[in-house]
């Protein structure tokens, strides 16, 4: 073989090589999404964080418009503080309520933006006043529990 | 490596030597039921003999480490004629490469469609079918791309990297390159080491795309999970940094595992037609093995925890 066919060869598979590493970064990774656009801080404390994870989503109204960045314990206050970058072509209410929902019945956790009435807007660094903290399954089953006992024993006197 | 065998089969006879009387001892401590002395020397001699054989495979094993390690150092120093004319890169570029281009993407199609079909099995148990994208995603980029590649690499083309220098040290054309001031590790062990390692990362990921193609082909086109759920909880769980770029680094790992013991064995081999043989089945054997150890220390370092 000479020395010009054995370039185009090695080309093209050099080509199609990186070619499936761009389509790996861009189809499947969605790195534009992920690195794209300027990003504003935000933190939210919470009681109990659930299964929320670190690179979770934030959405508002279903659109992820953040993801979450760091996830901490307050030493002082034994609560969870997120912390969240948005995306700065959004823009929150200060009393936006922040939630930790599931999607799914076994899905993965995200922090859902309820938003308020406030004229002023949520800046760079704030924190996230109204939260409401993850739904375990455990104390809404035992809570369910203790009230069905409590009105069993109320009958039982009757 | 012509000093080592000596020794080797010194030890051999002497083993040998001591060994024969051992036989003939026991048998008549067991006729004669003779005192406890004699019955003890066998099982001492069998220690000993355990021993030496333990501790003689040990220094070849460390002997053919140090040899090895000393061989990458030197294939590294004199791979500046393999960078500078690249054109000798580009022959075994095509011939590790470009020639390995039909089984990764075979392969890979298969792999990916067998991933589609267990995928869906399992997960419409759970109702959660759209997470297939990510399950056939997530499993070969980050595992399944780079070690069955790199696996299919190195029976592929290390063998035959093997096969080619012993092949050419057994008829001495390393030494008559020697003889003519060629540095023989310069001008082939540099250039097939390098090809091996610029391909083999290229070669993961052509396998992981072909994978998650034959993924969606099962998935999608044939089963008829949704095709924006496939590609949306994809994109979602997929990250560039962390399963990638993590998936591209153990490619690349791994190919310079692959054309070191490529190279290294090869260069090692006995110069018979049974040595050549013997260095190639080593070289199948040894990297699949080492590809596997590292996959597992490289998962340990980047995916703990998160």
């Amino acid at each position: 073989m000479n020395r010009a066919t054995l370039d185009l060869w090695v080309g093209i598979f050099v080509a199609i090589g990186l070619g499936s590493l761009l389509f790996l970064a861009l189809k499947v990774g969605n790195l534009s999404l992920s690195s794209s656009g300027e990003m504003y801080q935000l933190q939210a404390k919470f009681d109990n964080i659930g299964g929320l994870k670190v690179r979770g989503a934030v959405k508002s109204a279903g659109v992820v418009v953040g993801r979450v960045s760091q996830i901490q314990l307050d030493p002082e206050a034994f609560v969870a503080v997120v912390t969240m970058h948005i995306n700065s072509t959004y823009k929150f209410p200060k009393d936006t309520f922040a939630t930790i929902n599931t999607s799914g019945l076994l899905g993965e956790q995200y922090i859902g933006f309820e938003v308020g009435g406030d004229t002023q807007m949520l800046k760079d660094g704030d924190v996230v006043k109204k939260t409401q903290s993850a739904v375990v399954l455990e104390k809404l089953i035992s809570q369910f529990m203790f009230s069905k006992a409590g009105e069993d024993a109320g009958g039982g006197k009757k | 490596m012509a000093d080592t065998p000596k020794p080797k089969s010194n030890k051999n006879s002497k083993k040998a030597g001591s060994g024969k009387p051992i036989p003939s001892n026991r048998r008549v401590s067991h006729a004669g039921r003779m005192a406890h002395v004699s019955s003890k020397a066998p099982a001492i001699g069998k220690i000993v003999q355990l021993l030496t054989g333990f501790g003689h495979s040990l220094t070849e094993f460390l002997w053919s480490l140090g040899f090895a390690a000393r061989f990458f150092l030197a294939v590294l120093l004199h791979s500046g004629m393999a960078l500078r004319r690249f054109q000798l890169t580009i022959r075994e570029l095509y011939f590790t490469g470009v020639l390995s281009i039909i089984i990764i993407l075979v392969s890979g199609l298969f792999v990916g469609m067998v991933l589609g079909l267990q995928g869906y099995e399992t997960l419409q148990r759970y109702g959660s079918s759209e997470a297939l994208g990510v399950l056939v995603a997530l499993s070969l980029v980050r595992e399944l791309g780079p070690v069955v590649a790199a696996l299919l690499f190195a029976s592929r083309a290390g063998s035959a990297i093997t096969a080619e220098i012993g092949l050419m040290k057994a008829t001495e054309q390393l030494s008559a390159m020697e003889m003519m001031a060629v540095n023989p590790i310069a001008r082939v062990v540099a250039p097939r080491f390098w090809a091996g390692v610029i391909s083999m990362p290229l070669l993961a990921a052509l396998f992981s795309a072909m994978g998650i193609f034959g993924g969606y082909l099962v998935g999608v086109v044939l089963i008829g999970v949704d095709v924006g759920s496939f590609w949306s909880q994809m994109q979602a769980s997929v990250d560039f940094r962390e399963d990638i770029v993590n998936g591209v680094i153990k490619s690349f790992v791994f190919g310079i595992i692959i054309s070191w013991i490529a190279v290294f064995e090869g260069y090692d081999s006995d110069p018979t037609a049974e040595g050549v043989s013997r260095a190639t089945t080593n070289t199948v054997v040894t990297s699949s093995l080492s590809v596997l150890a590292a996959d597992f220390i490289l998962t340990a370092l980047m995916f703990r925890g998160a």
